[in-house]
């Protein structure tokens, strides 16, 4: 007989009447499972440890072992089982109680072929839905342990270690730090090590948009709410529900933004724009910021109740400069990275370059020096990097920093800065968190030039 | 020369019977007749308080009672059957045997409170009769749904179901015919 499922799936029947056992041993072969029987608890316990199988029907009432004390056993021997309790009309009580153990579902004596057959098929559907479900989950986690956090230093352990203590909580955190410290690395960290792992993260980076487009960005809009707005559309903490919701720069949000933002938080409930229907969305918050908040509460722009409740567990990420013993890791780290996203065999960086990079103060963190590293490995003749592939004003700076005055790193700092914005007096005077007149007056001060 | 044998087991209507000889001999390419001179007499199979008639003991009684016959036997009535953990079933064979028996009794509309239809159980019975047949050639239930075994354990699901084997079934059948020659 030619075999029709691509994988036979097997029954294990247990029931101490012989024709019971017969019978339903003949209609599930007609159905093409594989079906053994026994006709006690001791047989059924040994057919179970020779299995494994997709399904148990027990009968509930036999001589010796009942059937609810054998599904227990059977359940630890194998917890994959499907059992189906088998029962007759008196004893319907004991497989409710079957049910409450973890039964799938329970059959009574005689019983309906129709009901019969849908029972089993239904309990099949159900076992390989864990099945897949359990494999997904263990992706979801190779995945997010994916995420890298490169460093051996003693600052970044603690924290790493912090992170790792806080995911398991729901707690509010708030990440400091400067501009490309890695905030959002760190904020997927504790989402990926926390029970919120299997919902999303979202991030919303709130000093990028104008105050309207975040409100519709964070709360969703109905359609018709405002000119463009055609559909409904769902907000940030409406996807976030059962996640985490991650705020970068938060510190640059409007008055208005930090009143509604405050009672979201604290009440899980908000109105799309537009719209009137309550929605209610269980997320976690993770904020980050490179502002001094402190200051921002005490000159008023940062409402301290807002800074309260976002600021209940601080992790502060240290800049590169104050943890030079993991630039060489995370050179490294990116070398290979473009390395292999090149094709290119270059496998070590020159001793000198290492040098020079060490020593810089790395202002953009590791975001810098990702950048650095793309474009010396762009520039770099395999098999190493040499430092003269490292960008111009890099290797300079890294002299003039060893007159070590307060005067010497500003001028670096407020160079660097206008050369990465392309001298946008506006977006470099908001990166130094200075006013543009004090920039002005500062690149005349250090005789500071336009390329 | 394997034959298929039609068994008339009362009460039985002997025309629908009759009305299965050409389909299943062109279904299954061997001679069918009829058992015309041995009726049998189910009422040992008779459970007083089911009120139903035992398949099983049915089946072994018809095993006693050709135990030369070469080729298949169908036992046909008009009575419920069942078997002693169901509550019912519309025919009961021997996979990959020789005997299959096939109640009438769930293939009439009556049953279900609508008009008689004797043309739709006929097809009913026909298909009943392909498919319990099958399972003495060790056929098991099809996954394809137009196949006629195709498992059906409801009126509706028969008349879902196709009249022929699937392409694979077929073949399958057709090996098993070669083995019993």
């Amino acid at each position: 007989m030619a075999e029709k499922k691509s994988v036979q799936q097997s029954i294990l029947i247990v029931d101490d009447e012989l024709i019971v056992r017969e019978s339903l041993t003949k209609w599930f072969r007609q159905d093409g499972y594989r079906v053994e029987s026994a006709e006690d608890a001791n047989h059924a316990i040994k057919l179970m440890n020779e299995g494994p199988w997709d399904l148990a029907l027990l009968d509930i009432k036999m001589p010796g072992m009942s059937g609810l004390d054998l599904q227990k056993r059977l359940k630890e021997i194998d917890k994959n089982t499907g059992i189906i309790m088998i029962t007759a009309f008196a004893s319907v009580e004991s497989a409710v109680q079957a049910l409450k153990e973890g039964a799938f579902d329970y059959v009574t004596k005689p019983i309906d072929p129709d009901h019969l057959s849908h029972i089993v098929l239904n309990a099949l559907k159900h076992k390989k839905i864990i099945e897949e479900n359990v494999q997904l989950r263990e992706q979801i986690s190779d995945i997010a342990k994916a995420t890298d956090i490169v460093g051996e230093s003693q600052q970044i352990h603690n924290v790493i270690n912090l992170a790792k203590t806080v995911a398991k909580t729901d707690t509010t955190v708030m990440l400091r730090g400067e501009s490309g410290t890695g905030k959002e690395l760190i904020a997927r960290a504790i989402h990926a090590n926390s029970d919120r792992r299997y919902f999303p993260i979202i991030a919303v980076n709130c000093g990028a948009v104008t105050e309207s487009l975040l409100e519709s960005e964070l709360f969703g809009h109905e359609k018709g709410a405002f000119t463009g707005a055609q559909y409904r559309r769902k907000g940030k903490f409406e996807l976030a529900d059962g996640g985490t919701i991650f705020l970068d720069e938060i510190g640059n949000i409007s008055q208005k933004m930090q009143v509604q933002l405050l009672r979201v938080i604290e009440t899980k409930q908000f109105t799309r724009v537009g719209g009137s229907e309550v929605i209610s969305s269980d997320f976690r918050v993770i904020c980050a910021t490179n502002r001094d908040l402190e200051a921002a509460v005490k000159d008023g722009s940062f409402r301290e109740d807002l800074y309260y409740r976002l600021n209940v567990f601080t992790i502060s990420i240290p800049p590169l400069r104050e943890r030079r013993s993991d630039i060489p890791l995370l050179a490294e780290y990116f070398r290979n990275k473009y390395a292999t996203i090149m094709h290119k065999a270059v496998t070590e960086i020159n001793p000198n370059a290492m040098d020079i990079m060490v020593q810089y103060d790395w202002p953009g963190n590791v975001r810098e020096v990702e950048n650095v590293m793309e474009r010396a490995m762009v520039l770099a003749v395999p098999p190493a990097i040499q430092h003269t592939e490292l960008p111009f004003q890099l290797a300079s700076k890294t002299h003039g920093l060893q007159a070590d005055s307060l005067a010497v790193v500003e001028r670096a700092q407020v160079e660097m800065i206008l050369n990465r914005t392309g001298w946008n007096i506006s977006r470099a005077a908001e990166i130094l968190d200075i006013d543009r007149v004090t920039l002005y007056n500062k690149i005349a001060k250090y005789g500071l030039k336009r390329p | 020369m394997p034959s298929i044998l039609i068994v008339p087991i009362r009460p039985v209507d002997h025309a629908e019977l009759t009305a299965l000889i050409a389909p299943l001999s062109h279904a299954f390419e061997l001679p069918v007749t009829i058992e015309e001179s041995n009726y049998l007499d189910p009422s040992f199979a008779f459970d007083t308080y089911r009120n139903q008639f035992n398949s099983t003991y049915i089946i072994a009684s018809l095993l006693d009672r050709y135990p030369a016959h070469s080729g298949k036997i169908i036992g046909i009535t008009e009575v419920d059957l069942f078997v002693p953990v169901l509550t019912y079933v519309f025919g009961e064979a021997q996979l990959d045997g020789r005997i299959a028996v096939l109640s009438t009794y769930r293939l009439r509309e009556e049953l279900y409170g609508l008009d008689p239809n004797p043309k739709l159980e006929h097809i009913r019975l026909l298909k009943e009769a392909n498919h319990e047949l099958g399972h003495t050639f060790g056929l098991i239930h099809c996954h394809n749904p137009e196949c006629v075994m195709h498992s059906s354990t409801s009126a509706e699901e028969i008349d879902v179901k196709g009249n022929n084997f699937c392409e694979e079934c077929e073949q399958a059948m057709r090996e098993a015919l070669i083995s019993t020659h």
